[in-house]
């Protein structure tokens, strides 16, 4: 005990590394590394925010490490009571941007809680199964389904599709791991299969301008239209995917070069330190760019199903499953997207698109699978 | 419904679907592979074409058009550069609001906006169009200073065309106007499309149209890297424009603005040659206009005024309108009799004041008849009545051959546009210009009335003058010409435009010798003497009176005719009489008798040229001239 009241430095600096697991942080970096090298390509001016907002996300991650999954979860509720109140206020005082209200201005900085319900909406569904352990039933399935319809249908109506598509995938996600009856799942896939190639099928019909889509905004037919016929509309909402995907055809296997993108240079590729950052990766690096992010990302998500798997508790288990399977959600859909597959949802590339809020909100999730990863550690030794 | 049942069930349960994720996220990430292998492996070709396309554009260059200058390097046409305030309808999204802003900056009236508007209909919404031309300094700098209230209009320098000399010489000079959709068409249907890729102007009469290949150039080429809002951002290459050749003419500005000065108010025109080359000295068409009000498109306006003018100031009376020659025919019916056997030099029959023929009384103009006349005198004294009886020993075919090869009635092929046939009658010209049977016949009495130079006979001045040419150049004729040389641009290469022989006339030396013999008598004592009285030279001329009114019976008075009807007056004339510099042909509308206003035009004109002597007013009507037909 005298030799721990010591000023240790080798200690000190083991506190402050313990809590990270090394593999996920290392594929972090190398995400995090790709972000700033793309950056300087896409938007040099915007390196020092970049810089800052990795800080910030860095720090939360490493505090979110450093609690233990039990007093991550015990914020559950108020954090996703407190993110349905905000997204009430962002429906009533909310600021408007191009043409969506989802920002809320606190005066010091805008911020947009329906980021907050990414996090807030996996936590909260665990710490309701945790709750129910032993006795999940279809009752608590269709709690739980409650549980996530409310911010979901909040976020939609701002709208934002992209992000409710988000919060609504990191709820199911908790729900398939809770074990929800494969009887109730597979018909849902082969009814959203179906519905999507029926849009694909008739996509000529339903694209024509008088007919509505009941439920969707007109901008939303737009890009699933878009999609299925980029060239009708060259100049307007085609000109997005065609410019990524030529962005991304035209760097072949080893790509034009850092910097030398002529797509990314010369304005072609709209939003390219956004949602297409990955077209300008793909144009400068090439398939081998490409496929090495599409690599570090399949990594980073193989481990944090590792860790899902070995999670101690049900709830770490329905936390770090659904966390993991955001990212992936997050990483497939803006690669589809960008390359043509999906629609134009919004929805930005993981640890790499420019935007504070998305980065911490990302981050965080990788702390939290890192509590769980260490918690799971300390169990071992607890029960060694 | 509940799956998993004790703890250790569960965290199977649970294990299967983080498998099944597992291979879900793994299937979902080979869609995307396959799909970065298929855009940019496959269709890798495709794409990198695409990006090519992209980027890179090509800007035309426009060349810098030729100048213009005369024989003296007087600039007859030439570019400066001026600023245009330019608006590019695409970037702009009110136009009227735009517009009325800019109005309370630099001044646009009505006409640049009409102007405009007639622009912003013939051109694509991203090309930028001019709405305001030839910016005063201070307006470009009141524009600049508020520039960023107006997004997408910008101030362009541009190069103009100007015309110097103004309203002198504008009908062979020419002028350009702005390409429209009808030269457009020409454009393309000619294959020029990509020489005239941002062009703004094109050639559309006098030497302006005639040498446009010359002039315009070729366009050169920037290949630019461009941004997705289709701006330059980089040079890649560079074809440079080729600037458009000069033109130096055979013309002597300073004679023609002699020439134009001697008509005063008068209209008509006058052709000077140089004999030797058929280079033209001037080229004058009265009442003329200033071809700069063409440049930037004429106001309806004044296109109305230019247009509906009885005095027609945009024809080419040089060589577009036709006359009856008058008597300036009858040097080349005398050469006709010579070289057809009819007449000799020294043949001579009496003139007792009229020709009698089928019954019908064609008059002298002299009562009483000029006595006893041979060929040297009936030129001298402009003897009808020998001519009608040589216009009837001849005979109409024998007078349309020998004519044809001086010129007559077809065109000289002078290097600008617009240029009229004229008529060399004959029976089967009647045939085919009239439709009844009894219009198409050819009664002897019209060619008696050809021997003199009226009836049918309809020519152009530029023939006359042509045709004289040739005679005093011993036969020899060069098509008439206002280039001499066309001055390369980059090289410097000249290529020279003359001489260019047209034939070689098979008239006699000693028949040429005698005509000109008389000619030249026509201004010492005949019906030019008064007009070139005191001459330091010899000239030799003709006088000639061509009838617009005819008078049936009637004895013709010149003050009880409306001016319109009174006759035209022609002059053709030569100097020096033994080796000739100039031959030029004279006319005045409504001139009257042609020594009463044509000669005194044409010695004006011969003096400025041997002796450089200028006289800064009209020539003065010799209102005493000697009456001749």
């Amino acid at each position: 005990m005298r030799i721990e009241r010591r000023f240790r430095p080798m200690r000190l600096l083991h506190g402050l590394v313990r809590p990270i697991d090394p593999i996920l942080f290392g594929l972090l970096l190398a995400l995090l590394g790709y972000a700033f090298v793309l950056m300087q390509s896409a938007s040099p001016e915007r390196l020092p925010s970049l810089a800052t907002n990795t800080a910030v996300a860095l720090t939360v991650m490493w505090l979110a490490a450093r609690l233990s999954p039990q007093r991550l979860l015990s914020m559950a509720f108020p954090l996703y009571a407190g993110g349905v109140l905000l997204l009430g206020a962002v429906a009533l005082f909310g600021v408007s941007s191009k043409g969506a209200q989802r920002w809320l201005d606190l005066g010091v900085t805008r911020i947009q809680p329906s980021e907050i319900m990414k996090i807030a909406m996996p936590l909260m569904l665990a710490w309701y199964f945790q709750q129910r352990e032993g006795l999940i039933g279809l009752r608590e399935f269709i709690g739980a389904g409650l549980l996530l319809a409310v911010p979901v249908a909040l976020i939609v109506t701002q709208p934002d599709l992209g992000t409710s598509l988000l919060v609504a995938a990191a709820g199911l996600y908790v729900i398939f791991f809770a074990g929800l009856s494969w009887k109730l799942i597979v018909p849902v896939v082969v009814g959203g299969v179906l519905a999507i190639g029926a849009i694909v099928g008739f996509g000529d019909h339903l694209c024509q301008p008088e007919v509505d889509w009941y439920g969707l905004r007109e901008y939303q037919k737009h890009r699933v239209c878009t999609l299925l016929d980029p060239s009708q509309d060259p100049l307007g909402k085609g000109f997005h995917i065609i410019q990524s995907t030529i962005a991304i055809g035209s760097g072949g296997v080893f790509g034009k070069g850092w910097m030398d993108g002529t797509q990314t240079h010369l304005a072609f590729i709209p939003e390219r330190h956004t949602d297409f950052i990955f077209s300008v990766l793909a144009e400068e690096f090439g398939l081998l760019g490409t496929l090495l992010l599409l690599a570090t990302y399949l990594l980073l998500i193989l481990r944090g199903l590792t860790i899902t798997a070995y999670a101690p508790t049900l709830a770490t288990r329905l936390l770090a499953g659904a966390i993991t399977m955001i990212f992936f959600t997050y990483a497939f859909v803006n690669m589809g997207m960008v390359s043509g597959i999906l629609p134009v949802v919004g929805v930005p590339l993981p640890f790499i698109s420019y935007g504070g809020t998305a980065l911490v909100t990302l981050c965080l999730g990788v702390g939290i699978l890192m509590s769980i990863q260490r918690s799971r550690v300390i169990g071992k030794r607890g029960a060694r | 419904m509940t799956e998993f049942r004790t703890p250790e069930q569960a965290l199977a349960g649970l294990r299967r679907r983080v498998l099944v994720a597992g291979i879900y996220v793994m299937l979902c990430f080979a869609v995307l592979a396959a799909r970065f292998v298929y855009l940019q492996v496959v269709k890798y070709d495709y794409f990198h074409t695409r990006a090519e396309d992209n980027r890179i554009a090509l800007l035309p260059v426009v060349p810098n058009r030729g100048t213009i200058v005369d024989r003296n390097g007087v600039v007859l046409a030439r570019n400066y550069a001026a600023y245009t305030l330019e608006i590019t309808p695409s970037q702009v999204p009110d136009l009227e609001g735009t517009i009325e802003a800019l109005g309370q900056i630099v001044a646009i009236d009505a006409r640049d906006v009409r102007r405009f508007r007639k622009l912003l209909e013939e051109s694509k919404r991203f090309e930028s169009v001019p709405i305001r031309t030839r910016l005063t300094d201070e307006e470009v700098a009141r524009f600049v200073a508020r520039r960023y209230l107006f997004p997408g209009v910008e101030v362009q320098a541009r190069l103009f065309r100007d015309y110097p000399q103004g309203a002198v010489g504008a009908h062979l000079i020419g002028y350009i106007g702005r390409i429209n959709e009808r030269d457009q068409q020409r454009i393309e249907d000619q294959g020029d499309t990509a020489n005239y890729r941002g062009s703004d102007y094109i050639g559309r009469t006098g030497l302006e149209l005639s040498y446009e290949a010359d002039l315009h150039g070729t366009t050169g080429v920037e290949q630019v890297e461009v941004n997705a809002g289709g701006r330059a951002v980089r040079l890649m290459a560079r074809t440079p424009a080729t600037a458009g050749g000069d033109l130096e003419l055979t013309l002597d500005i300073e004679l023609q603005k002699v020439a134009e000065a001697a008509f005063g108010e008068r209209r008509g025109a006058l052709v000077a040659i140089d004999p030797r080359t058929g280079g033209v000295l001037a080229l004058a068409s009265l009442p003329t206009f200033d071809p700069n009000q063409f440049v930037d498109g004429i106001s309806s306006a004044d296109w109305k005024a230019l247009n509906d003018s009885p005095d027609l100031p945009l024809v080419n009376r040089a060589i577009y309108s036709t006359y009856p020659p008058g008597s300036t025919f009858k040097p080349f019916m005398a050469l006709a009799g010579l070289a057809g056997g009819k007449r000799t030099t020294g043949q001579s029959m009496p003139d007792p004041g009229f020709f009698n023929f089928a019954g019908h009384r064609f008059m002298d103009d002299k009562v009483g008849g000029h006595g006893m006349v041979d060929l040297h005198k009936s030129i001298v004294v402009s003897c009808n009545t020998y001519y009608y009886q040589l216009a009837n020993d001849l005979g109409i075919d024998g007078i349309a051959n020998f004519m044809r090869p001086l010129g007559f009635g077809a065109r000289t092929g002078i290097d600008i546009p617009g240029e009229a046939e004229g008529v060399l009658p004959s029976p089967e010209w009647k045939r085919a210009r009239f439709r009844k049977r009894e219009q198409q016949r050819w009664y002897g009495g019209e060619t008696i009335s050809v021997g003199i130079g009226q009836g049918y006979n309809a020519y152009t001045p530029l023939q006359l003058a042509n045709a004289l040419a040739a005679v005093v150049n011993d036969g020899k004729m060069y098509r008439p010409h206002l280039v001499r040389h066309v001055v390369g641009a980059g090289s410097g290469e000249r290529r020279a435009v003359e001489p260019e022989p047209m034939r070689e006339l098979a008239i006699e030396r000693e028949h040429l010798t005698a005509v000109r013999q008389a000619l030249v008598d026509v201004t010492r004592s005949g019906t030019g003497a008064r007009a070139f009285a005191g001459a330091p030279y010899s000239a030799g001329g003709k006088t000639g009176t061509a009838q617009v009114y005819s008078l049936r019976g009637s004895k013709y008075v010149a003050g009880r005719v409306a001016e319109r009807l009174r006759d035209h007056s022609w002059f053709i004339a030569y100097a020096p009489a033994d080796d000739p510099t100039i031959a030029l042909a004279v006319l005045v509308e409504n001139g009257g008798f042609g020594a009463q206003s044509a000669a005194p035009i044409a010695r004006q004109v011969i003096d400025y040229h041997l002796l450089g002597n200028r006289l800064a007013e009209p020539a003065r009507e010799d209102a005493e001239g000697v009456d001749d037909q």
